[in-house]
């Protein structure tokens, strides 16, 4: 049966059973430090490599001071010269952030989009990760394309459904793309453009998604 | 007891979810397919193993008084160590599941294995008893988390033989509680557990 209860026997037993764990944990903590940080960035460079074309090498990470915020964004070249940039975007969905890697290229496209994080409705929002709505935005040209929903007045496809998620896609691809522009021209970015998708009533997208 | 009813009896007589209905959260929330399923079944089955073991050897030494946070501290230990691992090794999994998996410190299986089973029994027929629940935690989730795909995304294990949509509420809330109140009814029709 257990020991006696007394002050001194718990004290002892509650502290070697705390030492041994905290020893444990540094050691299983060491060991896995190096692969973790390996899968964090084989995670980001996938991405990367998803959104530029080919390039040679590892992209650069590089940060840039605007409006008072640090943003740090990828540089990725060939041959020595810089073809494109990876920034990483997110605007306010329909549950949560929806987070992108934006690819622009060195004339301004925008080559590809991949969605880091999202927590939108499966079935509905969650189907802004499938080439049907994000394949849009592949090879696209801002100076040519009205970079919002048709609902909104511009050239975009917005999901069945779930306009606030297609919105907030959009809104984020937009912020890329002013993170771009600060990138090119070392100037202030006008990044208040597109943050938030414009103000609707939540419910009516909730009304909308029951139909 | 024999150490095989040992492992069988987690897996009907005493399966945490459809018999005792412990763990009931991170059932609902994880099993919207399969492969979440089973992957939190195996990671609650990796802790509940490694924490009974420790605990069935460690019980003699525990004072009755600080029996609880000395368990707690052990199971938590343990499920970070799991982080660490599925982290590095595993990360979209780990995404997947998310908080669930720091969750496992108070999923009351484990606590309740130590409480009612380790600390008053060997070593190895903990860790069988923690091979037998565990087993019947995966297996339940893996069913459940298998029932919620077919129907709600029209596919299994991530092969999808339906194009496109399911029954999408089948992968949200409602579809969990529906579709583990049938399982539960028809698991207790077939084993005839009352």
């Amino acid at each position: 049966m257990a020991i006696q209860s007394s002050l001194k026997n718990m004290v002892l037993s509650l502290g070697v059973i705390c030492l041994v764990s905290s020893g444990l944990l540094a050691g299983v903590y060491a060991l896995t430090k190096a692969p973790i940080e390996a899968a964090a960035e084989a995670k980001t460079n996938n991405a990367i490599r998803q959104v530029l074309p080919e390039f040679d090498g590892a992209p650069e990470l590089k940060t840039i001071e605007a409006d008072g915020r640090t943003i740090s964004y990828y540089a990725a070249s060939k041959g020595g010269e810089v073809i494109g940039y990876a920034v990483t975007a997110s605007a306010s969905g329909f549950s949560g952030p929806v987070s992108l890697m934006v690819g622009i290229t060195a004339d301004g496209i925008v080559y590809n989009t991949s969605v880091l994080s999202q927590s939108e409705t499966p079935g509905l929002g969650a189907k802004c990760t499938e080439p049907a709505f994000a394949d849009q935005f592949k090879n696209l040209n801002p100076a040519a394309t009205k970079l919002a929903v048709k609902k909104d007045g511009g050239d975009i496809d917005a999901i069945t459904a779930s306009t606030i998620t297609s919105r907030a896609y959009v809104a984020a691809v937009n912020n890329a793309l002013a993170i771009y522009e600060t990138i090119v021209s070392g100037g202030v970015p006008d990044i208040s453009a597109g943050t938030e998708a414009p103000a609707e009533d939540p419910a009516a997208q909730t009304a909308e998604e029951n139909k | 007891m024999g150490k095989f009813k040992l492992i069988t009896k987690g897996l009907v007589k005493e399966n945490p979810t459809f018999v005792l209905l412990l763990g009931m959260c991170p059932t609902l929330a994880t099993t919207t397919s399969a492969m979440n399923g089973m992957g939190m079944g195996l990671a609650t089955m990796f802790v509940l193993v490694l924490s009974n073991m420790v605990i069935s050897a460690t019980a003699p030494y525990i004072p009755d008084k600080v029996r609880i946070p000395s368990y707690i501290v052990i199971i938590a230990a343990f499920v970070t160590i799991l982080q660490f691992i599925m982290q590095a090794y595993t990360p979209a999994m780990y995404e997947t599941l998310g908080l669930f998996i720091p969750l496992i410190v108070v999923n009351c299986i484990v606590l309740g294995r130590a409480e009612a089973f380790a600390n008053k029994n060997s070593v190895i027929d903990s860790a069988c008893d923690g091979i037998g629940i565990g087993l019947g935690f995966t297996m339940s989730l893996t069913i459940l988390g298998l029932v919620r795909e077919i129907l709600g995304s029209g596919s299994a294990f991530g092969f999808k033989f339906i194009e496109g949509d399911g029954i999408i509420a089948f992968v949200l809330a409602p579809g969990a509680f529906l579709a583990l109140a049938y399982l539960i009814v028809i698991f207790r029709k077939i084993t005839k557990i009352e």
